[in-house]
């Protein structure tokens, strides 16, 4: 079922990681990324794999819903590798036909899925302990100063929340129309491209009028409980750092530090 | 008589391998026959829309099989295919599935996607239409523009065209307004009375079921918890409360009086019946 996509998915639990600040997390995988992108050699790469790894061990992340979710991505990971390996210029070391594979090739391609696959497996880490709520909160709260430039981080962060909130119930809603059109034996899978187009039309058109609906009750509903923006709101649930936070970020310092280390001196 | 439709030892699991992992349906084992209206009650979240999901091939079971006529609807894509046709569902909710541009070609959808041709396709619509009371004004109408409970009614005729040999229902009358629900029963009945197909009629309201149904089965965290007659389920009134169910308010008033000494009889489903019974009684208390 179209629910049962886990990538990008909230798995509620009570770890190290699940505990953390939504910002330290958002820091910290902005730091992981950057560590991931500036990795070129074996070791570089080996420290950075070392820390994904106890993240991943930590969070207590089942492998096999990781490994579900990066299904989709397996084509693009290949066709990236693939061109990668045999576009890259260099010492040829097999020629095959016009083709030819050079050592850069090979390097190129392994490190770019290596990029690829760490950076999906990062952020999956971060949606997979943090409720969208709080990963927006997290996120309006480190937008803050941009406000100064007029930069409208409230607003912003609401209609990330909206969005993130209503994912769930667009893909439920999805999945029930399909169920229930099918019913009336229309079909998906079966055609040509235009056919397989014109029969998604009883599937859209009732899934965007439903989305119009809740919008008009969500809107609604917000107005009446007196909704205004930004200026003067609390919060419910107050974000705090504790002493875990600290930690944690000394470790992402100390990630950043050694792998700027590694690269400067060619390690 | 052999049954249309069965379930042998159905259970079925949502989001198989993940956190969400959840049971729905367990060993479940439930018969419909010809011609027969049969009602399923039960709790929100008991399994009654699982199971009715399965009766069409929606969903797979995760053990256990379906049978429609004797086979299982899934051992080939053309019988899953072709049973979607004979056993006919509408969902809950069914008018937000309306998508066309007019009612008329809302209802064409699924004899449309059977192949039949266009004089069959116009007299099933028509046919259907006239059966949950929607006059040709309204077939040349966007279904948008109708009211609810013709929405609603507008999306039962949509399956009803398809002239299913079975027709689930999945509670057709939840969010409408008493005459919006008393109307849609009625259309139901007259489906049932002039096609003679099987009916499942699904429901968490006592009085509906009372008023309508030949056979009640009652669902309860994932089981069929009992079956019967309305008056072997009924007698069960223990039972039912500790499922969360209640007995249709009129039965209550009748057995309260029982209890009161006054002699009435103990199948009391309908306030018609009621008056009646009661009638009887003042006419024999009278007479002595
Ligand atoms: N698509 C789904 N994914 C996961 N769980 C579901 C889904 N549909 C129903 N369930 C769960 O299965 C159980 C039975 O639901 P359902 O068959 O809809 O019951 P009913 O129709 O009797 O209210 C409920 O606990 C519900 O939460
Ligand atoms: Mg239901």
């Amino acid at each position: 079922m179209l629910k049962d996509i886990t990538l990008g998915q909230y798995f509620p639990g009570n770890t190290f990681i699940h505990r953390l600040d939504p910002r330290t997390k958002l820091l910290m995988t902005i730091v992981y990324l950057v560590c991931v992108f500036t990795a070129r050699t074996p070791i570089a790469f080996g420290v950075v794999a070392l820390y994904l790894a106890i993240m991943i061990i930590v969070s207590n992340v089942k492998l096999r819903l990781l490994l579900r979710g990066m299904k989709p991505l397996i084509f693009l990971l290949a066709l990236t590798g693939t061109l990668n390996l045999f576009l890259t210029p260099g010492e040829p070391l097999v020629s095959i036909w016009r083709l030819s594979i050079s050592r850069e090739g090979i390097e190129w391609a392994i490190m770019l899925i290596l990029r690829i696959t760490m950076m999906i497996t990062g952020s999956f880490i971060l949606t997979y302990t943090t409720p969208p709520m709080a990963l927006t909160d997290g996120i309006e709260s480190l937008m803050r100063p941009l406000k100064r430039i007029g930069v409208p981080a409230h607003e912003l962060a609401m209609i990330m929340s909206i969005a993130l909130r209503f994912i769930p119930t667009l893909l439920e809603e999805t999945d029930r129309i399909m169920r229930a059109q099918k019913a009336r034996g229309a079909s998906f899978d079966t055609g040509n491209i235009i056919q397989r187009g014109r029969a998604m039309l009883p599937i859209l058109l009732p899934l965007f009028i439903s989305a119009f609906r809740r919008a008009e009750e969500l809107a609604v509903a917000m107005e009446s409980r007196c909704y205004h923006d930004g200026e003067g709101r609390t919060r419910m649930r107050a974000l705090q750092y504790s002493r875990d936070d600290a930690l944690t970020g000394l470790i992402g310092l100390l990630l950043l530090g050694s792998i700027i280390t590694l690269r400067v001196t060619g390690l | 008589m052999n049954p249309i439709i069965r379930t042998e030892n159905l259970t079925h699991t949502y989001s198989v391998g993940t956190p969400f992992e959840r049971t729905a349906i367990v060993g479940v084992d439930f018969a419909a026959h010809p011609g027969e209206f049969v009602g399923i009650i039960g709790h929100t979240g008991s399994g009654k829309s699982t199971l009715m999901q399965h009766l069409n091939g929606l969903l797979t079971p995760t053990s256990g099989r379906v049978l429609f006529q004797g086979e299982d609807i899934h051992q080939s894509k053309a019988l899953t295919r072709s049973v979607r046709f004979q056993v006919g569902l509408v969902f809950q909710y069914p008018e937000y599935q309306l998508f066309e541009e007019s009612v008329y070609k809302d209802i064409a959808f699924g004899p449309k996607n059977m192949g039949l041709s266009k004089s069959e396709i116009d007299q099933r619509v028509r046919e259907a239409a006239a059966l949950v009371g929607l006059g040709a004004a309204h077939l040349e109408k966007s279904p948008f523009v109708l009211s609810g409970g013709q929405k609603r009614r507008a999306a039962i005729a949509g399956v009803m065209a398809m002239k299913p040999k079975v027709l689930i229902l999945d509670e057709p009358t939840a969010g409408l307004d008493p005459r919006g629900r008393t109307e849609i029963l009625d259309n139901i009945r007259t489906f049932h009375r002039e096609t003679g197909a099987t009916v499942i009629l699904v429901t968490h309201s006592m009085e509906e079921i009372a008023r309508t149904v030949d056979r009640i089965a009652v669902m309860s965290d994932g089981k069929v918890a009992m079956t019967g007659t309305r008056g072997e389920i009924f007698a069960q009134g223990d039972a039912l409360e500790q499922m969360g169910l209640d007995l249709p308010e009129i039965t209550r008033v009748a057995l309260r009086l029982r209890a009161m000494g006054i002699d009435l009889p103990g199948d009391i489903f309908t306030v018609e019946q009621a008056v009646q019974a009661l009638l009887a009684y003042k006419r024999e208390v009278a007479g002595c």
